[in-house]
């Protein structure tokens, strides 16, 4: 008895203290009038209201949040996601939930196709006259007219790989299938980025649609399998860091970063070609607060915000103003910023269809499922 | 010899569930990421305090483990009372809808709570994430509950009530002592579990709303921040060092 | 007055039915409907496909080396337990709820950094020209991380089983010339059962559907059942799959609450 009222004050204790570490943040909880205190309090910090704004992880300069919220008197209520196939379910099932989104290329294509974006008013966004000519340009592959995109980052893929662990120069995907290098392989864990390794290698486009073509990658993916250590998406680097493999299939972006972590990681965009990828931001079509999600994209195309972007996340940026500030040396890297030759051997991934993404994602399971086995019996044999 | 034996036996499992524990408290005071010691430094807690990401779900997380707690205890506690007088039959099909959610898989409990918010428009927010901690909940109060509750001699309170005590008042002051220790018990498990939750919370949570949970998962993919190492320290050498505390008061009492 | 007190359960009874019995419903309905809307059979059966059957058999047999590991580890664990004063093991028994107070993804992440190449054990290893092994990625990790995780949910309603043994019983059967094995066998034993089954209900049912320890430990290499249907609805962005899978799981999960309910008709051994 006496245990028990000892514990429960224990934990009431930790709360009230820990919470107490706490005071500023509102909470929803709080007592009627005490809510209404708290929402006269955010009014005054917060009096242009609130942007749901949903990006990658670790894609952003935190510190520009805050500098956003205390410059336009704007909340910004920020969440992340770690692939385009996680974001797109949560916004269909209901494109209110956030106003500005920052998906790739293909899903951008495909948010348009089903009227879950709305076409930007460039007149609030007088910021856009920041970027990169011919990255509009490109941009108008998946978003003709440029009518709803605002671009704010690029690369390629290619292979991250560790010049002390590799012997022989790294050109091709197929380096990704060498017996020698069996366990020290971090293979993308997004179907079309797999995917695209294994067409790209195969000759064919990593738009393809053909099933045969597609089979044959799945079966070339399934070969694969055992030579790989993990499937990641952005644990790459952190594992090539730390010298856990010597290849990993990486964006462009994370290059640099793992470059300044660790100087033996190389970047290389194999001979096959390869993706060129664009992430930008959307406002979604039910956004509730479209004018400040102008305000927010606008923020992002100022010089000084993509500058401090391009220090933190170290991805491309399409922002001109901002390059003139970056350092020559990354400028001239083509790991970093890709030169044209490189990006005219690349392909942006299109939008294939729902169906389509059905056969890519039930191939991919195929790829991934372990077989059918019994602790070690196999009831349906070996497979080819 | 056999009490060596278990000695042994109690530190190689003591060793098992504390070996990752002792990991984790030793990194929040690494210098910089990863799996690698580069020397003592405080930098991740000084950024723990600074960021705002992690203070806020930090107290979402309390007070979401607080007011499940507390709510589905009080549930629990009067359904309870309900129960016991309820006839065999009903009582146990009852007591089995009540074991659902606690055997039922978290993934499964998650994904149809999950289903049922969309169906009828609940929107995503902290009452679709306090509605589904409190569905998880109340089945360990019930379980802490009822045992006392059987326990409890009916006479005294029937006694009570024949010398003109009012039921309510009779309650209070005959069962509800009696019941004290199992309900405590209820709430700290409800209140544990809540906190340690993250399937479900995943699938009913909003935007913007994280707990510690799902800020840690979001970060799992990047790496986590040792930040996180150094709250879950803070937190966990709190809880320890009130557990020694009292654990030493009453053993002081006892002498 | 009894009247009175019996709608005193009504409240919980309607709670329960909002948010336990009709939200089972919706997966039973999504899980038999397609992405139109008529009913078919295909989500279900789509269980048979060698995908997902091969993710549900490995699932299924990992879990079941994770119970037996828990229950082996456990069995003796709770003895000790017992055998000291009430004062201390509930001191111990606190021990085994203390971890939870530690994130249950930074610990199983914990993990990671112990086992990994490059990490302690490895480095440890290597450092006293030991062979190294790369645990991460392989069946043996998950299955070490799920019994970390789930140990506790074996040892409590154990230890509680054991708890309530009268010792007058014990000393009985000694005074009548049983020795310690067969005290063992035929009264410890058979006196625990409840808690027994409801250690392995209480482990089984989260290791057979976990999909964040496989996440985390398994390189994502290595797909269980949960990691399919997980990856239906957050992903692939296909309910109907994901529940028609969920349904064929739950039939497991029923069996196993049958179970329970069959032999810990009072709930004894499942109360902390």
């Amino acid at each position: 008895m006496k245990r028990c009222i000892a514990v429960g004050t224990i934990l009431l204790g930790i709360t009230v203290v820990l919470a107490g570490c706490n005071g500023g943040s509102g909470s929803p909880f709080a007592a009627e009038e005490q809510n209404q205190t708290e929402e006269q309090a955010q009014q005054v910090n917060y009096p242009n209201g609130v942007v749901k704004v949903f990006n990658w992880g670790e894609y952003i300069d935190e510190s520009l949040i805050q500098q956003f919220e205390d410059e336009y008197g704007i909340q910004v209520i920020y969440d992340t996601f770690t692939t385009n196939e996680e974001m797109y379910p949560k916004i269909a099932a209901n494109p209110s939930l956030y106003d500005v989104i920052c998906p790739s290329d293909y899903m951008i294509e495909k948010m348009i196709e089903n009227n879950l974006v709305q076409e930007i008013d460039w007149d609030q966004i007088p910021n856009i006259k920041n970027m990169d000519e011919t990255c509009m340009r490109r941009v108008e592959d998946f978003d003709p007219g440029n009518k709803y995109t605002v671009p704010y980052t690029w690369g390629t893929v290619g292979i991250l790989y560790n010049t002390k662990m590799v012997t022989t120069p790294i050109d091709s995907w197929s380096v990704l299938w060498d017996e020698t290098y069996e366990n020290n392989i971090i293979m993308q864990d997004s179907v079309r980025d797999a995917f695209m390794v294994a067409l790209k290698l195969l000759g064919y486009s990593c738009n393809s649609t053909n099933e045969n073509e597609l089979h044959e990658a799945m079966e070339l993916l399934k070969e694969q399998k055992p030579l790989v250590k993990a499937y990641a998406i952005d644990e790459v680097r952190d594992k090539m860091i730390n010298n856990a493999a010597a290849l990993g299939v990486i964006y462009s972006g994370e290059y640099l970063y793992c470059h300044e972590e660790n100087e033996d990681l190389a970047y290389a965009v194999p001979k096959e070609g390869s993706n060129l990828w664009f992430d930008g931001w959307v406002i979604t079509s039910e956004a509730k607060s479209v004018e400040n999600a102008h305000k927010w994209l606008d923020f992002l195309c100022t010089a000084d915000a993509a500058y401090a972007n391009f220090e933190y996340i170290t991805y491309a940026t399409p922002n001109d103003a901002a390059k003139e500030m970056i350092d020559p040396e990354y400028l001239n890297d083509p790991g970093v910023f890709a030169t044209e030759e490189r990006m005219d051997k690349c392909e942006i991934y299109k939008y294939l269809g729902s169906e389509m993404e059905d056969t890519y994602y039930e191939l991919w399971k195929q790829v991934k499922a372990p077989e059918v086995s019994i602790f070690g019996w196999k009831p349906f044999g070996e497979k080819e | 010899m056999k009490k060596i034996a278990s000695q042994i036996y109690m530190t190689l499992i003591f060793i098992f569930l504390y070996a990752p524990i002792v990991t984790l408290i030793v990194f929040s005071f690494n210098q910089g990421k990863g799996g690698q010691w580069r020397g003592f430094s405080l930098e991740w807690y000084q950024e723990l305090f600074a960021s705002e990401l992690i203070m806020n779900a930090l107290w979402n997380t309390l007070i979401i483990a607080i007011i499940s707690a507390l709510v589905s205890t009080i549930i629990g506690t009067i359904s309870c009372i309900g129960l016991n007088s309820l006839g065999g039959k009903a009582k146990s099909i009852y007591l089995s809808l009540n074991n659902i959610p606690m055997l039922n898989s978290e993934l499964v409990t998650g994904l149809s709570l999950m289903l049922v918010f969309i169906a009828f428009g609940i929107g995503f927010g902290y009452p679709t994430i306090l509605i589904a901690h409190i569905t998880f909940c109340i089945p360990y109060v019930i379980l802490s509950v009822m045992p006392r509750l059987k326990q409890t001699d009916r006479s005294t309170y029937e006694a009570a009530v024949d010398l003109g005590a009012a039921p309510v008042y009779a309650f209070f002051k005959v069962v509800f002592p009696e019941l004290m220790p199992g309900i405590l018990s209820g709430f700290l498990l409800a209140f544990t579990m809540s906190l340690d939750d993250f399937i479900i919370t995943y699938f009913t949570r909003g935007p913007g709303i994280n707990t510690l949970s799902t800020l840690i998962y979001s970060e799992v993919r990047k790496g986590i921040k040792p930040s996180m190492n150094a709250l879950s320290t803070i937190m966990f050498v709190s809880v320890l060092i009130l557990l020694i505390l009292s654990n030493r008061k009453k053993k002081e009492g006892i002498e | 007055m009894e009247k009175s007190r019996k709608l005193l359960a009504a409240p919980y009874l309607i709670w329960m039915i909002a948010f336990t019995v009709i939200p089972l419903l919706m997966i039973v309905y999504y899980g038999l409907i397609d992405r139109n809307g008529s009913f078919t059979w295909e989500n279900v059966m789509a269980m048979v496909r060698p995908e997902h059957l091969g993710a549900l058999f490995l699932s299924l047999q990992l879990s079941v080396v994770c119970t037996i590991v828990c229950l082996l580890l456990s069995y003796p664990l709770a003895m000790i337990l017992r055998g000291k004063g009430v004062n201390q093991s509930s001191f111990i028994v606190f021990i085994f709820i203390l971890p939870m107070w530690m994130n249950f993804l930074l610990r199983t992440y914990a993990w990671l950094n112990l086992l990994d190449d490059g990490g302690i054990i490895h480095t440890i290893c290597e450092r006293f020209g030991l062979p190294t092994v790369s645990l991460i990625g392989t069946n043996a990790a998950i299955i070490l991380g799920m019994v970390y995780n789930f140990l506790p949910f074996m040892v409590l309603p154990l230890y509680n089983a054991l708890m309530k043994i009268d010792e007058n019983i014990i000393n009985a059967a000694k005074d009548l010339g049983a020795n310690n094995i067969q005290v063992f066998f035929r009264i410890i034993l058979p006196l625990s059962f409840p808690g027994i089954v409801s250690g392995i209900t209480m482990v089984f049912v989260p290791s057979l559907t976990t999909f964040v320890v496989s996440d985390l430990l398994g390189a994502r290499k290595i797909m269980l059942i949960g990691n399919i249907i997980e990856q239906e609805f957050s992903t692939a962005d296909n309910w109907y799959l994901g529940s028609g899978l969920s349904l064929v799981l739950m039939i497991f999960i029923l069996i196993s609450m049958a179970m329970l309910n069959h032999y810990d008709k009072n709930g004894e051994g499942t109360s902390f």
